[in-house]
């Protein structure tokens, strides 16, 4: 018999700063993964799933260690229209669900900003999207979780029959087993429409003086921030609010990507000139667009998985992504010293988001989102320039008592990860003891 | 659904290219009848493309070299589909050329699986259509570029995938002649990164990914030609590895 892990050493994260070696295997069916872990374990390595490898820093990759794809388990098993329920392997891609079930008037209960997630990636990450606020995350709406385990074999999960353990795994960063499947809940909806308002933004108070109320007023919001701006203009930007249409046709995304990236960005083509420049003609292409327009969901929600490998932007450096949340008392002023700080370094990038969470308990013991206000943001990799500056951003997330997405992060500290998770030990006695990831080993040692 | 959706049988319906073709099938409407070996992989794939919007998803669990009833098995698709007309056949055995090559047992393995049997299902697949969906009807092969031109590393199972290219040539040909005839289409496959292919190097221009393959299936059911590279460029590449004389194609080790 064939080895089944391959020493590779292609494996990055959306990010692409980090990479390293890994043994890895692509099991085409669940029942290949009990025994992937045995024989990583006789080998002395750790293992850890990889789906879509979306998330930007280090969670997702385990170098020295071996990676399970999770690509080749992608089959669904059941939709039930009628109860709207949705059972299925954990390789399954949001791209994919929805083009399945679209057409039968159901939804996803939430979508972060790209199709280009597995289903388990987006348990693990207990993603959230523009309705959060509406909503909550994503782990919310799952209703069971089948695990392999290398100590206790295949486990089917629910909040019910193991309370900790579901909690541990709901964002648990895909440590506390493989994920082999899930059921989820979807959710109805009366078309692939979702009529848009677009409006100005002025500035910071601007966006915290009606954030609330547009939240009330409609089930999805997020705002996009020009963090280039400075002074009287700090954080100017535009809001976009949205609802499921009434009536139209239920009409999926097409199977096709758009046209990729097909190379790396030279280093120089982003530089403080470029961003200024993009970010206000991004501004005057938003505000040009009617206040009012009804467009297919995949416009609304994910408008850059029409450029394939955007990521490439940012050229062969890479980039980090940086997104924080921080609680309604503190986030006001702690946003305005942020991009403050940003405006102030010359660095920053295309797309800035910030947005409301809504009032939603975390669902997992490592989830997130959480009541507040998060902010998140691309730097190109320029080493020390760019480490220092989210040094600087970590402290005002720090003292306004906020935390960080580990999906999105490559560089935390320990110190940073615990004061915004304190309950991660409880995620660590939940975990597999043969998984691991690079960001746990990082976030984790003293 | 409408009657305008495909009734299809799936020969070798786990190989990689055979899934997602299914897949992008049961996306239209398709109803399907899949075989292959494993059952319960079987109606795991059914369970799959039934949430993809598949009409009716059957299985039969079977070795495909065991030939003697295929008349009877087609008679049975057909009745669970409502009417069969199209033929995906998908499988074949890449096995080892140097096994084969000392091993009679690994060379008649190769040439069973990948003509000797697959010809016996194209032959009887032609009976089914011709008596029934006629010129509606499609019966699609996956041959290989390995047929094209014999060389050192997989003469043995290039030798069979000729011997199939053939056939459907001159399936092709014959109903080519006809009114009211079906359509034989013969896929020449290049690289296609499958578990087939685990052992060989990736990555490049020249491998296709399964889901590549599965659009180019697309198009065959519904207007291609009689032979068809998968992707177009092989007919190129192709050409001019025919073209190449004896004295030089002899040095290049392929």
């Amino acid at each position: 018999m064939t080895d089944p892990f391959r020493t590779e050493t292609g494996h990055k994260s959306w990010g692409r700063v980090v990479e390293g070696e890994h043994q890895v295997a692509r099991p085409r069916r669940t029942g290949a993964v009990r025994d992937l872990l045995h024989q990583a374990g006789d080998r002395g390595l750790t293992a850890l799933a990889y789906g879509l490898g979306r998330s930007y820093g280090d969670s997702n990759l385990n170098p020295g260690g071996a990676l399970i794809e999770t690509r080749g388990l992608d089959r669904f098993i059941a939709l039930d229209v009628e109860a709207r329920v949705l059972r299925a392997e954990a390789g399954v891609s949001f791209d994919d669900i929805l083009r399945a079930i679209v057409p039968h008037g159901l939804f996803l209960p939430t979508v972060p900003g790209t199709r280009y997630v597995t289903l388990g990636g987006a348990i693990a990450n207990d993603v959230h999207g523009k309705n959060h606020h509406s909503a909550g995350s994503f782990g919310r709406h799952v209703r069971s979780i089948r695990l392999e385990r290398s100590d206790r074999g295949i486990q089917d999960v629910t909040r019910e029959t193991d309370p900790e353990l579901f909690a541990a795994t709901i964002g648990g960063l895909g440590l506390t087993g493989i994920i082999l499947e899930a059921e989820i809940d979807l959710v109805p909806i009366a078309s692939a429409f979702i009529d848009q308002r677009t409006e100005a933004l002025t500035g910071v108070d601007h966006f915290f003086d009606i954030a609330e109320t547009r939240a009330q007023e409609h089930e999805h919001t997020v705002a996009w921030i020009d963090c280039t701006a400075s002074g009287d203009r700090l954080g100017q930007g535009v809001l976009s609010c949205g609802d499921w249409a009434d009536e139209g046709a239920l009409t999926p995304h097409p199977a096709k990507a758009g046209p990729a990236l097909p190379v790396d960005l030279p280093g120089f083509a982003l530089n403080p000139l470029t961003l200024k420049t993009f970010n206000l003609a991004y501004r005057k292409r938003q505000l040009m667009k009617p206040a009012r327009a009804r467009i297919h969901y995949s416009g609304f929600f994910h408008p850059l998985d029409s450029v394939r490998d955007w990521n490439r932007l940012y050229g062969a450096r890479g980039f980090y992504q940086y997104q924080s949340v921080i609680g309604f008392e503190t986030a006001r002023e702690a946003t305005r010293a942020m991009l403050t700080r940003i405006a102030a370094s010359g660095l920053g990038s295309f797309l800035a988001v910030l947005k409301t969470f809504g009032e939603y308990a975390p669902e997992g013991v490592l989830s997130f989102p959480k009541q507040g206000a998060t902010l998140a943001l691309d730097f190109a990799n320029t080493g020390e320039h760019t480490l220092s500056l989210m040094a600087d951003l970590d402290r005002i997330v720090a003292e306004a008592g906020g935390r960080l997405y580990p999906a999105k992060d490559g560089r935390m500290s320990a110190g940073m990860f615990k004061a915004g998770y304190p309950d991660w030990t409880r995620v660590e006695a939940m975990r597999d003891p043969l998984l691991s990831s690079q960001f746990w080993r990082r976030v984790t040692d003293d | 659904m409408t009657d305008q959706n495909r009734k299809i049988l799936v020969l070798g319906a786990l190989s990689a290219m055979a899934r997602e073709s299914a897949r992008v099938q049961a996306g239209k409407g398709a109803s399907l009848y899949l075989v292959g070996r494993d059952g319960e992989a079987l109606r795991a794939e059914a369970d799959d493309l039934r949430v993809r919007g598949a009409g009716t998803v059957d299985t039969l669990a079977m070795d495909l070299t065991d030939t003697i009833q295929t008349d009877t098995i087609l008679a049975n698709a057909s009745a669970a589909l409502g009417g069969l007309d199209t033929i995906l056949l998908f499988y074949g055995v890449l096995g080892d050329q140097a096994g084969a090559e000392t091993d009679p047992g690994e060379a008649a393995r190769i040439m069973d699986v990948t003509y000797t049997s697959a010809a016996q299902w194209v032959l009887a697949g032609a009976r089914h259509l011709e008596a029934g969906a006629k010129s509606r009807g499609v019966l699609m092969t996956a041959s290989s570029v390995a047929g094209d031109r014999g060389r050192r590393s997989n003469f043995v199972y290039g030798s069979a995938k000729a011997g199939l290219s053939v056939l459907m040539q001159g399936l092709a040909h014959k109903w080519g002649g006809l009114d009211d005839a079906p359509r034989a289409v013969n896929l020449k496959l290049g690289f296609v990164d499958t578990p087939m292919t685990s052992d060989v190097e990736k990555g490049g221009p020249l491998w296709a990914s399964p889901e590549d393959i599965a659009a180019i299936v697309d198009r065959a059911i519904e207007k291609s030609g009689p032979t068809v590279y998968a992707p177009w460029f092989w007919r190129f590449i192709m050409l001019a590895v025919r073209a190449t004389p004896h004295f030089i194609f002899k040095r290049v080790n392929l």
